[in-house]
């Protein structure tokens, strides 16, 4: 769906999603790796489980929530990826412990 | 990296870094008060200027020579005294000035001798059929990952709907090497006409060269459909196709990708929730703040500035900035204010950057139908909620928004009402005939973003704090 500007030098930043490697860029928001990672990254709903991904990138729409880190319900689009991050799609409402 | 504002008290809290936010801040610490800019964001900017200070977009030129005036903003911001916290969510505000700030998952307050507010805007919901599909985003989503991580569409992807940020986009995408496969414009063909009597303003403004030759360096490489007159996004799960009718006839193209803008309108969640009066804009269909000519707002101590104040653009909001920062200053520091550029010539500026305006709002009012939405098009997106359900409510005696919540938790969701809330107001206006301004909104409420009950508990508490809960 999107990609990478060549004259994009940042450096790499290795991010793990639902356990997998996936490389991002120094800079990226949470859902901008994962848009440009390629892989199906779609959430679902907490109402009907439909599936759906960011809409806004702005932190008003919500639906880039996302488990960063073991915490759900993080806004993906306002989070910058660090080294190592562990993420997971979040399918459903957000679960007691995360 | 944590880090959170450095003392309890400011003379002069600014909420929001991007060019009416940035304008502020500088003025004030420039006014030698001490000043503290809060910023949702990673780094200032805010929309216009997203990512100033780290895009990875080398080739100047290709983000156009408007966008890196934000670079000039930040670095008179950074060559005064403001402390600046990035990452920082303002969830509450009230009439004593006092502001609740999370940052990095702990909440704090501070407490301002004056607040501006500069919290811009968001695009106007553009509720279609198939407006949830993955695959479906606003025209700048896509914008904000061009400038912020220098990614374009590479898919098939079509751009519908009006305005000039549209064709900014366009631009962009194409300079930097991305695909656009169709633009279908929406702009109402009557509006051509009801723009006219604005006509030399604008053509006398710097809006039309630019926007014309934006205009033509899209149309030389991709299709432009205009007077679209309905459009759906299609699919299962997956946005597949976009269905539109232009001149009677429907046509579908497949497409990956759809991006979606018909304007802008203010961001009022903090400034509702603080209390401010807000009032209906007939132009620009939307809610914007009472406010008298230096911003200030009808709570004692805040004033608002920029596109939040009622769109006027990214020029005209860096001057807004400035005018509600020095009469801030001009109520804290008379002596500090004299230094500061006079009113008049402020005044002058913000004539000058709001020249054209009128002829945009007008040329650039979307239609009704793209409003106003019937059927099983969903409305709020985050409880899931139809236009359908929502006429049903209307029909056993919901009365306006706030009624609506007990009858289907519309607004009720993690976004409280931004993807909503203009369109349920004017969807119940009509459905009742009455005014948007008679059927009023959403009463919001702090917090105006999600915070955890843990983090509130967590709150640091005075003596008084626990005094006043505690029995004995």
């Amino acid at each position: 769906m999107f990609k990478r500007s060549e004259q994009d030098k940042r450096p790499p930043v290795q991010i793990f999603v639902d356990g997998v490697a996936v490389a991002a860029r120094q800079g990226d928001t949470v859902s901008a790796a994962l848009l440009a990672s390629g892989r199906d990254v779609r959430r679902s709903t907490a109402v009907s489980g439909a599936p759906r991904l960011p809409y806004c990138m702005m932190g008003v729409c919500f639906d880039c929530l996302v488990t960063i880190d073991g915490v759900g319900n993080r806004q993906g689009c306002l989070v910058p990826v660090a080294e190592g991050m562990q993420i997971e799609i979040q399918k459903g409402k957000r679960e007691i412990g995360k | 990296m944590t880090t959170t504002p450095s003392r309890e008290n400011y003379d002069f809290v600014v909420i929001g870094a991007g060019p009416a936010g940035l304008a502020a801040a500088a003025t004030s610490a420039e006014a030698g008060l001490s000043t503290l800019l809060l910023d949702e964001n990673i780094g200032p900017g805010g929309q216009v200027f997203r990512a100033i200070a780290s895009t990875p977009v080398t080739a100047r030129e290709q983000l156009g020579t408007d966008y890196w005036v934000g670079a000039d903003l930040v670095q008179a911001l950074r060559a005064g005294n403001t402390e600046v916290v990035q990452r920082a969510t303002v969830w509450s505000l009230d009439r004593n000035l006092e502001i609740g700030v999370s940052i990095g998952g702990g909440s704090s307050f501070v407490k301002a001798r004056r607040v501006i507010l500069a919290t811009g805007a968001l695009e106007r919901p553009f509720p279609i059929p198939g407006w949830t599909l993955p695959g479906v985003m606003t025209a700048g989503a896509a914008q904000t990952m061009l400038k912020s991580s220098a990614l374009v569409p590479d898919g098939r992807t079509v751009i519908a709907g009006q305005g000039p940020l549209l064709w900014l986009l366009a631009a962009q995408i194409l300079r930097l090497g991305g695909r656009i496969d169709r633009i279908l414009d929406t702009t109402e063909r009557g509006n051509y006409f009801a723009a006219l009597p604005h006509a030399f303003a604008f053509l006398t403004s710097p809006y039309f060269a630019k926007g014309l030759a934006l205009m033509r360096e899209v149309r030389a490489k991709v299709q432009v459909v205009s007077g679209v007159a309905e459009l759906a996004a299609v699919g299962d799960g997956q946005l597949a196709s976009v269905s539109y009718v232009a001149g009677g006839k429907r046509e579908t193209i497949p497409a990956d990708l759809l991006l979606l803008h018909q304007g802008v309108v203010p961001n009022v969640n903090l400034a509702m929730a603080a209390g401010v009066e807000h009032r209906w804009n007939e132009l620009q269909l939307c809610w914007s703040p009472v406010l008298d000519a230096s911003g200030n707002s009808s709570i004692e101590g805040i004033a608002i500035a920029g596109d939040g104040a009622g769109i006027g653009g990214a020029t005209a909001a860096v001057v807004r900035g400035r005018i509600a920062a020095r009469a801030a200053v001009e109520a804290l520091a008379p002596v500090a204010a004299a230094k500061l550029p006079p009113l008049a010539t402020l005044r002058a500026e913000l004539a000058k950057a709001e020249r054209g305006r009128a002829f945009l709002d007008t040329l650039f009012r979307p239609s009704p139908q793209f409003r106003i939405p019937s059927g099983d098009t969903i409305v709020c997106r985050c409880e899931e909620v139809t236009a359908k359900d929502i006429l049903d409510a209307v029909a056993i005696g919901a009365t306006g928004p706030n009624q609506l919540k007990a009858y289907r938790r519309t607004g009720m969701g993690p976004c409280q009402g931004r993807l909503c809330g203009l369109t349920v107001t004017e969807l119940m206006a009509q459905a009742r005939a009455k005014s948007p301004q008679e059927i009023g909104y959403y009463r919001l409420r702090a917090p105006v973003k999600p915070i955890t009950l843990a983090e509130l508990a967590a709150v640091p508490k005075s003596e008084d704090d626990v005094k006043a809960v505690v029995r004995g």
